[in-house]
Parts: structure tokens; sequence; C-alpha cells
């Protein structure tokens, strides 16, 4: 591949050099084992332990045992919802989750509705947000656990964890939010934002992939999910990713010390693209528009009458990287259920594209990316049989 | 991400016989009722072999593709060869199909079967296509794939 315009920065990130150079000495030198008593083993201890300070401090956690290290997004998803749920011994209950969560929720979500446990999955509203009143209703007196993602991995709506966890917490249940996309990229307090549990990903900030990290706040019970040589004050057995946790630290201190300058940027670019799709192209719309709570670098348009796997292989031959919730791109031959629980009918989800743009993108991937869009998708309703249907719907009102 | 074959992408990026017989003999119009695809086949009747074919789809890059070829495959058989072209027939004449997909090729099957029907219905013969697989409740597009789901990206 020559040149490529990476377009989906929410799907991943590239390591950034600055990452690479705080993780390389683990991978050499410094390769002891935290949990060793001699002194290799000591400084990859205080190397970890530096690194969970400066996650706290970036977080606001209160103290840096509240930073659990992880494998990633997943881990931290699963362990938080399960270790939660079943923490304290309790094996029934109540759980809600939003229904447009990554399924790194949805699924253990599910495991714990098959042992013994009740879940409730609730929808957004078409504006693509969680509203605390909705949760009110979906509150139970036996309600255990809430869970609502920060900001949309699709769509990119940031959701009102303030008011949701509030409102959880009224009615006695732990607050966990699935913070993968927003850490780094829009202010994360965990106190300001009133969550008992928070999960992270580093590849989604420039940091190396199969790392993260678990918010828990002190003194909230959690089953442990991953058990063995009792790592992590026994909240997470395995040997410390010493690296990982090194480039992870070094990855938020980059989003942070850049985010006031980045997310001004990365809005303008934002608006360009979405001035540029919904301008050159009829029939396109953009997902959850009327809401201004969102992420400054996640896009997420309906393309009508043309299937999202078409226009991703298209633009693929010119180099340009996206992703699309189409059916046809699932394997499962759903289209996205995010799409779907924010109302978007099936035939036009079929039709979506996710555009997030990232730390390297540039005006000219924007534009390159609107030029070649436009040929594409034209062609593509020029062989639909259903475009021209679909026009005259849409003019007949 | 599974991979499709040289010849798969060579019929997405450059599809034959795209577009509509105006005058056309039968035309056959199916959806998948899997993942919502449509496909269009007009064709032209000679001497009951199939004379003239175009195709419109709303779909997949399998989908595109696999249109693509049983255009090429059925251009100049009798109608009966035409019918009894199967979906292994298209996806082994691609070069195969990732397992996810092999329900993409039966848009195409059964968009050839159902516009040879239109076509002898039409002159008050009898259909000889059989059932169209994709209009059937009961039709499952899994039957025969050994398949791995793709995982999420998103
Ligand atoms: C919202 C969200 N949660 C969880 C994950 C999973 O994170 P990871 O890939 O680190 O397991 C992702 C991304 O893949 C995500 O976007
Ligand atoms: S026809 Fe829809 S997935 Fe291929």
């Amino acid at each position: 591949m020559d040149h490529i315009v990476y377009l989906d920065y929410a799907a991943t990130t590239p390591v950034d050099e600055r990452v690479l150079d705080a993780m390389m000495p683990f991978l050499r030198e410094r390769y002891g084992n935290a949990n060793s008593l001699y002194a290799l083993g000591r400084d990859a201890y205080k190397a970890m332990e530096d690194a969970r300070e400066r996650v706290a401090a970036s977080i606001g956690a209160s103290h840096p045992g509240e930073v659990i290290f992880t494998s990633g997004g997943t881990e931290s998803d699963n362990t938080a919802l399960i270790g939660l749920a079943t923490g304290g011994g309790r094996s029934s209950g109540h759980v809600i989750v939003s229904a447009f969560e990554h399924h790194a929720v949805l699924e253990p979500a599910e495991w714990l509705s098959k042992h013994g446990f009740d879940v409730t999955e609730l929808g957004p509203r078409p504006d693509g947000l969680i509203h605390a009143e909705d949760l009110k209703a979906a509150m139970r007196e036996d309600t255990v656990l809430v869970s609502v993602m920060h900001g949309n991995n699709e769509i990119g709506t940031i959701q009102p964890i303030r008011e949701l966890a509030d409102v959880a917490h009224a009615g006695g249940a732990l607050f966990h939010t699935d913070a993968a996309q927003t850490l780094g990229k829009v202010d994360f307090d965990v106190d300001e934002l009133g969550v008992d549990a928070a999960s992270f990903s580093s590849h989604k900030i420039y940091g190396p992939k199969g790392f993260g990290a678990l918010y828990l706040r002190k003194g909230t019970r959690m089953a442990p999910y991953m058990m063995g040589g009792g790592q992590e004050s026994r909240r997470r057995s395995g040997t410390q990713n010493t690296a990982g946790a090194a480039g992870f630290a070094k990855a938020l201190e980059i989003m942070d010390a850049e985010r006031a300058a980045e997310t001004p940027r990365l809005t303008a670019l934002r608006d360009r693209l979405v001035e540029g799709v919904l301008g050159r192209l009829e029939l396109t719309s953009l997902n959850a528009a009327e809401t201004d709570t969102r992420l400054p670098h996640i896009a997420n348009f309906i393309i009508k009458g043309v299937e999202g796997e078409a226009m991703l292989l298209h633009l693929d031959a010119k180099g340009i990287a996206i992703s699309t919730g189409s059916a046809c791109s699932s394997g499962s031959l759903k289209p996205s259920h995010v799409l779907l629980a924010i109302g978007c009918p099936q035939e036009f989800a079929h039709g979506s594209l996710r555009v997030s743009l990232g730390r390297y993108t540039t005006e000219e991937d924007i534009d390159f990316f609107v030029e070649s869009l436009v040929p594409v998708v034209e062609r593509l309703r020029s062989m639909s049989p259903l475009y021209a249907k679909i026009k005259a719907a849409h003019e007949a009102g | 991400m599974q991979l499709y074959s040289d010849k798969v992408m060579d019929h997405f990026s450059n599809p034959r016989n795209v577009g509509v017989i105006e005058d056309a003999d039968g035309t056959g119009e199916v959806g998948n009722p899997i993942c919502g695809d449509v496909m269009k086949i007009t064709i032209k009747v000679d001497d009951d072999k199939i004379d003239d074919i175009m195709f419109q789809t709303l779909g997949c890059g399998a989908a595109i593709a696999t249109s693509s070829i049983v255009t090429e495959m059925a251009r100049g058989m009798s109608l009966g060869d035409a019918v009894s072209i199967t979906k292994k027939q298209v996806a082994e004449e691609l070069g195969g199909l990732p397992p996810a997909k092999m329900h993409c090729s039966v848009l195409a099957t059964d968009g050839l079967k159902a516009a040879v029907d239109d076509y002898l219905v039409k002159r008050g013969r009898e259909p000889i296509a059989g059932p169209i697989l994709s209009s059937d409740p009961n039709f499952d597009p899994h039957e025969d794939e050994e398949s791995e789901s793709e995982a999420c990206d998103l």
C-alpha cells in the first residue's frame, strides 16, 4: 500500500513515536517482573506504579490504587460488568445497560442474564443520547448496576454521565461507564462524572493494543475476573504489562497536553467533512446531527441507496480506510445495533459510513476523501435497482 | 477480515453487463431477506436461449460480483441450463467466496430464475425455475457454510 488516508481512528490508532520510546526500555533492558524482589523487579514495579499514578492523576482518581491495569477495553468492560454485578457474592439482581453499548458490555450483560441476573437494555432516543428520565423509569428496587458508555464509538454522542450516575446512585445501584472512546479526547474526571467504575483502552489514544485500565472507586466491591497470582491487589491477576503501562501513561499525557489545541483542530476538520459530504451528495444525512455533546472526531453518515461494504471496498481501492455499519460487512448480517437503537431504519443503516479523524488527519485527507466518495456513491447508485424509487419517494415527500 | 479472491474483486470493481434492457422479455427482481440487498435482472430471449442479459444490484461486494459473473455465465445458455445454475457454481466460478458471503450468490441465481420464469409465464408457458430460495421464509442463508462470523472492528 502506498499512501493510506486513514480515517478510522475510532477503530484504532497508530502508536505515537513518543509512546513507543517510553515503552521500549521495558521490552529490552528493563524487562523485570514487577512482582520480583530483586533490583530488576523493583525497577519494573516502580515504573509501573509511576504509570499508575500518572493515569490516576489524569482521571482525577483520589488514589492510584483505584486504577487497575488490564489487557484493554474489553477486559475492563467484562470485569466491570461481571465483577460488579457479582461483587460481594451476589448471584441475582437487576442490571441496566444501554442498548448501544459496545459488545464488550452487551455480551457480559447477556451472560449475566443467563446466570441469575435480570438485564434491561435501555434504548437511546433518536438524538443518540440516553436520557436520565428514561433511566429513572427503568430503575428497580433490586437494580445493582447501571452501565452506560461515555462516548458512543459509532455515532460519537457523549452521554450525560453525571446525571445518569446520580439516578443510579439514588436508586442504590453502582454506575460504570465505558470511556474507551472519550478518555484523552474530552475532559475526564471520575469525581465530576460521579462514576464508580470506568473502562479505558490504550490503542484508541495512540498507545499499544492489548492494554487498558479499569478505574474502580475505593471501597467498591468487585469480584475479580482474572484469577491467579493475585497481582493488581488481587483484582486482576497476571504478570503486569510494564511496557503497556508506560506506553498508556505516556499516551494519556500527550492527549492531555495537546487536547486544548487538538479539539478545535479536529472539530474544524470534522465540520469540513460533514459540509463536504452533505453538500456534495444528495440524500445523505449525519446521524444524531441535532446533538451538540459529541466527540470531535467521529461522524456517521447515512448515504441512502447504497450499501456500506461496497462503498468501503471502492474507497479502499483508493487507499482510504473507513468503516461501515452495514449488515453485509458484519458477518452477523445484521446492521449496526447502534444505528438501529437510535431508530435508523434497517435499509438506511445498511448505507452507513463511520469516518473518524485523529492526530495525523489533514485537510487534504478530508478533501481527498470527499472527492473520492462522490464518484463512488454516484456509481453505486447508478447500478442500484432501488435508487430511482428512493429518490422519487423522497421528492414526493 | 476474510479476503475476497482477485476474481471477485475484478467483477466487483469492473462489473459486466450493468444496466436494464429496455424492451426486456423477462424481468426478475429479488431481495435478500437476510441483509436487505436487492438485485434486478432483465433478459432478452431468442429460441429459448438467453440472448442478452443485464443486471442492477444494491448490495455488498460479493452481491455485485456474483451478479456480474452470473450474467456472463448465463449469456447464450438455454433457459433450462440457466435456471439450474447453483450458488455453488457461481461461487466456484469466482474462485470461491468467504463462508459468510456464500449466501450473497443466492441473490444472483434467484434473480436469473425469476427473470426466466417471468418470460415463460408472460408467454403462457409453465415456469421451470422451481422455488425462489430467497423468497422462501424458511430459507437458511447459512446452510452449508462452515462460517466463522467476522469480528467487529467498530
Ligand atoms: C466503546 C468501546 N468499548 C470497548 C472497546 C474495546 O476495547 P479493546 O479493543 O481495547 O478491547 C472499544 C473498541 O474496540 C470501544 O470502542
Ligand atoms: S448480499 Fe448482503 S451481505 Fe452480501
